[in-house]
């Protein structure tokens, strides 16, 4: 309470103003989130994966270009660039101390995740659209 | 007065070894090892829609041996982090939180990766599956 000597709002209204009062569990919410669909969806990639082992080009991207495909690889390259952003996230959290440089991974991270996510959704829209 | 280094309190060499520990960290060293394999698949994806010599030239990467071992890395740590992954989200709801079940999950969870990897290996190198 010291630091608040100045301060006539109670702990509570302060908690709801500021920091993690507001968004402290959208990390550990949004986490879980794209974990819980990543599950069918992993299982699902694993299968398409392992089918085309030892096919032709064409075979690949007339697979990937069919609808369901190409959509569920779509939602499954977001959720995956959003879930690994999220959890490379905490683990420069945990291990690197220096400021400066943690900030400048965090925004490499994020913005490489972006990127990631974009082209991917990009090459899976072009093999829809041209195969 | 002199600075001194802070004391530390006792650390991982003091405990005895159970296997959650060894499940705890693994999930976090394969998470952040299919992080680098979200970006080979979109590269990968990138080589398919370019089509022609970048898909042959990703197609000859992945059948190098370096390539295959990289593969067989990111299977692993694929099936491990999602088997793990469920193991954690059933935490999140509030199951299997007995000491013996976490014991007993962490084993499961060991052994399936292990025969899950395998089966997927045996099927794909059977020339795929469907």
């Amino acid at each position: 309470m010291s630091t608040h000597r100045d301060d006539f709002r109670n702990p509570l209204q302060r908690a709801r103003g500021l920091g993690s009062g507001k968004t402290g569990t959208g990390h550990f919410w949004w986490q879980r989130v794209t974990a819980i669909f990543l599950v069918p969806l992993v299982a699902w990639l694993l299968g398409l994966l392992v089918s085309f082992v030892g096919a032709d080009l064409a075979t690949v991207q007339v697979a990937i270009a069919r609808p369901w495909n190409a959509i569920a690889l779509s939602l499954f390259a977001i959720l995956l660039f959003w879930h690994a952003k999220l959890g490379i996230q905490v683990v420069i959290e945990d291990y690197v101390h220096t400021r400066g440089l943690e900030v400048a991974l965090q925004l490499i991270v994020t913005l490489a995740c972006a990127l990631g996510a974009l082209a991917s959704l990009y090459a899976i829209g072009r093999i829809a659209l041209l195969a | 007065m002199a600075i001194r280094e802070r004391p530390l309190s006792p650390h991982l060499q003091v405990y005895r070894w159970q296997i959650t520990m060894t499940m705890s960290i693994l999930h976090r060293a394969s998470g952040v090892i299919l992080s680098v394999g979200a970006f080979a698949l979109a590269c990968w994806l990138m080589a398919v829609a370019a089509g022609g010599a970048s898909y042959l030239r990703a197609a000859d990467l992945l059948a190098s041996p370096l390539g295959s071992l990289l593969l067989f890395g990111f299977s692993l740590a694929l099936v491990y982090h999602l088997l793990n992954g469920i193991r954690h989200l059933l935490w999140d709801a509030v199951m299997g939180f007995e000491i013996p079940e976490f014991y007993r999950s962490g084993w499961t969870v060991a052994v399936l990766t292990v025969l899950l990897t395998a089966a997927i290996w045996f099927v794909a190198l059977q020339g795929g599956a469907a």
